[in-house]
């Protein structure tokens, strides 16, 4: 069955984590999506390991988790064909995506002032860290400098700790997740108006807008929020406990009478419950300390999955805090099939997370893995193009589709 | 003026479902939001609040998280209330909900009730494990989500060691997600039924939209056989350092020629291109003693000069900024990052506006959150003529 964006093509410029995450989302809706990117300058997610250069461009798994369902053609940007040959696969396209350092397509001669006299209602999206306009537009930055000017590393991690600049990954994950975003509601605008955009995303923007809630204590009282980890300004108990696993934790987070009633008889109605200092939220509150030594105690001698089986049969809100191989193996997770099984000729078979939207009439999922650099050149070259079979082998050649 | 041409009715509580809304009605939708009479959203008693006085018509997480809607008062377990409630449904575009699985069908407000009511309605059902699967039914906040989806567990990254506990993330990140997911998979189901579809039901697991976030790091376990954690990669990336005046910054380290930027941000200091500190393996082996060293320079310079310095010469660095950082950031400042909204309660903020821009549509201005039933008149007027409501 075909996805909801069945139809839609993608020219995908994207490379490193932000660009390619989106498109990878777009391509799981169901859009064709071609990445276009060249040997002479490989995609750095393919290029680099955490321990240096890989010497296998095929063999980077985490290329592949961003790359998924995806089509590649090989093009220099470089060359005047590889220009002409780029402009052409937009003139076909609904989408354009990119998140080179703002000013560089441009340079190229491949901004949306040049693409749009191609294609009227291309919809392009550009992502960089601070935006393309600005004073700081020309500033570098990685992942973790949008959490920090994002404003979430200041408030993840412990109050009597230093700010926290959270996971390598998570702040483009967003910025990619938000283009997404982006792109629909771009689309949904092209439907009604005939008309598309260029749409210039700073990460550090979209990260900040994902804690707007957490700015207007400054906004009302010229005050800013600190972080506080896993604590809860009115819910107690509202932490993560020891569980008797290796490095097993439990979160459980109480907010209601219910669910207080329910943590006691999980608890087994034991008699300093009673106390008059635990019989209001507040007072829960106040002496929440002396609750989580208490839980603390419970869990113990319990795995964290048995925790979690005493404390949802009573209504608490309770999980583990899941390790990786907790959730590749997880049974919900695997009855839902929120994770699937990719083939990808140099990786093998690898178990990856599927697609986080479920619909009932046009599915999302994964449609293939990760393509090989250059994978759909002849197809996409020769099919959509229509460039002669001559033709290309010289472009192959000239290094113009390299 | 253009505006997102469709009706969305929510009947979502607190971050999750209303961001959802948000991120529609901030583009136009008329956002009809559904709150329980007397009471509202639970986000209206979180605050904060101007002064800490608890006001719910006040308070900031709510007037946040539904610029642009429009509210009515429903008690949808009362019978009169639901056919309100299904008339405001027969003709919408969307029905965002984040009740618990089974909950809506017990009351006749089920998907295939709804189907058959409109089928062109797309329902988004937000839930913290999904329709389906084991756990359902289990119940979560915030901080179970986060720690549920795998996120928690990698945090805070950089622990010294297994003995610092997993941690959530700030605010309610993980609900922003999952509303992010649900608001994108509205869209696209909008999208394909407005190109020859038909209405449909889209099942948002908050669980599933986090791990999705996550899927760099949690691939690692395939990598390495083992599942990451939270003490670090035992790679060179980045390091935090305190400043002159006690604020934070980032300074990158993942690459020869960001060192080599850093390095003569630094001014040139000679042990940088000596031994062990002249490589990346160098500095990666010996990153304690960097660090030291890294942190002795910090010392000397104030977070904005360490920022510009680090970045005039080309290299990535930037300031761990707090809200008031955030609102007085230059960049942010001439981005437009911020909107003033005036609320008849609240009086006049500055929100952090959408970071999408449409520069091709002419959005009208956004009205401010509104207060409890405050439309229940212009929007129930046509479906009960003789009735009048109050908050």
């Amino acid at each position: 069955m075909p996805g909801p964006l069945n139809g839609i093509r993608v020219i995908d410029f994207g490379h490193v984590l932000a660009g390619p995450w989106c498109s990878m989302q777009l391509a799981s809706l169901g859009a064709e999506v071609i990445k276009v990117e060249t040997r002479s300058r490989p995609d750095e997610q393919r290029a680099h390991h955490g321990s240096g250069v890989a010497a296998n461009l095929e063999s980077n798994s985490n290329f592949f988790e961003v790359n998924l369902g995806k089509k590649s053609v090989a093009l220099d940007l470089t060359t005047a064909r590889g220009k002409e040959l780029a402009k052409a696969l937009v003139a076909t396209a609904d989408i354009v995506l990119e998140n080179m350092r703002p000013g560089v397509m441009t340079k190229l001669g491949l901004d949306y002032d040049e693409l749009v006299k191609i294609k009227p209602d291309i919809i392009m999206l550009s992502l960089s860290g601070f935006g393309a306009t600005g004073p700081l537009r020309r500033y570098a930055a990685y992942n973790p400098c949008f959490t920090s000017v994002g404003g979430v590393a200041h408030l993840t991690g412990y109050a009597e700790k230093r700010p926290n600049t959270m996971t390598n990954s998570g702040g483009d994950a967003r910025a990619g997740t938000a283009a997404v975003f982006s792109a629909l509601i771009a689309l949904k605008f092209r439907q009604q108006t005939g008309k598309g955009q260029w749409i210039d995303s700073s990460s550090c923007e979209v990260i900040n807008s994902m804690i707007g809630d957490q700015m207007m204590d400054f906004a009302m009282n010229g005050r800013s929020p600190r972080r506080h980890g896993n604590s809860d300004a009115i819910m107690a108990p509202h932490g993560v406990y020891r569980c008797a696993g290796e490095d097993e934790w439990i979160s459980v987070a109480v907010g209601s009478e219910d669910e207080w009633v329910g943590l006691l008889r999980a608890l087994g109605n034991p008699a300093w419950a009673g106390e008059a200092r635990f019989a209001t939220p507040r007072g829960r509150w106040e002496n929440r300390a002396e609750l989580d030594a208490r839980l603390s105690e419970w869990a113990a001698d319990k795995t964290y999955y048995q925790a979690m089986e005493l404390l949802q049969a009573q209504g608490v809100p309770a999980t583990p805090s899941f390790k990786a191989q907790d959730l590749f193996t997880d049974p919900h997770v695997l009855e839902r099939g929120a994770v699937q099984d990719v083939e990808h000729p140099v990786l093998g078979k690898r178990t990856t997370i599927a697609p986080p939207y479920r619909f009932s009439d046009t599915p999302a999922r994964i449609r293939s893995g990760a393509p090989l650099l250059g994978e759909d050149s002849e197809a996409v070259f020769g099919e959509l193009l229509g460039l002669a079979p001559g033709e290309i082998a010289a472009l192959v050649a000239e290094k113009v589709i390299y | 003026m253009e505006a997102l041409n469709i009706k969305v009715v929510e009947l979502a509580d607190f971050v999750a479902g209303p961001y959802c809304g948000k991120l529609l009605s901030d583009f136009g939708a008329d956002v009809i939001k559904i709150e329980r009479p007397g009471v509202g959203d639970r986000s209206r008693q979180a605050g904060p609040f101007k002064d800490d006085v608890p006001n719910p018509e006040a308070s900031g997480t709510f007037l946040y998280l539904n610029t642009n809607k429009r509210s009515v008062t429903l008690d949808i377990e009362d019978e009169d209330d639901r056919e309100i409630l299904l008339g405001l449904l027969r003709d919408a575009d969307v029905f965002i909900e984040d009740s618990m699985p089974g909950e809506l069908a017990r009351l006749g407000l089920g998907y295939e009730d709804l189907r058959r009511l409109n089928p062109r309605l797309v329902v988004t059902s937000i839930t913290p494990f999904g329709q389906t699967g084991p756990y359902r039914d289990y119940k979560a906040h915030h901080l179970n989500l986060y720690h549920a989806s795998g996120q928690g567990y990698l945090l805070p990254m950089w622990a010294v060691d297994l003995n610092v506990p997993p941690c959530q993330g700030p605010g309610y990140l993980g609900y922003f997600d999952g509303g992010m997911a649900a608001a994108t998979a509205t869209l696209a189901a909008l999208f394909a039924r407005d190109a020859g579809g038909r209405g449909q039901h889209v099942d948002i697991s908050v669980q599933h939209a986090m791990m999705n976030q996550e899927r760099s790091q949690l691939r690692r376990f395939f990598d390495d056989g083992v599942s990451p954690n939270r003490t670090g990669k035992g790679r060179l990336l980045e390091s935090l350092v305190e400043c002159k005046d006690g604020e934070f910054a980032v300074v990158i380290l993942s690459s020869q020629q960001q060192w080599e930027g850093l390095w003569r941000a630094m001014g040139k200091p000679e042990w940088g291109m000596q031994p062990p500190f002249d490589t990346q393996k160098g500095r990666s082996d010996n990153y304690h003693a960097l660090r030291l060293k890294l942190a002795e320079w910090a010392r000397t310079v104030t977070q904005d000069e360490l920022f510009h310095s680090v970045q005039r010469e080309g290299s990535a660095a930037a300031p761990i900024l707090t809200a008031e950082g955030v609102f007085g950031f230059e960049q942010y400042r001439a981005r437009g990052h911020f909107v003033s909204i005036e609320h008849p309660v609240a009086g006049t903020l500055e929100y952090v506006r959408q970071p999408t821009r449409l520069p091709n549509v002419e959005l009208p201005p956004l009205r401010p959150a509104p207060l409890l039933g405050q439309h229940n008149d212009d929007v129930l007027a046509g479906l009960v003529p003789s009735r009048t409501r109050a908050g």
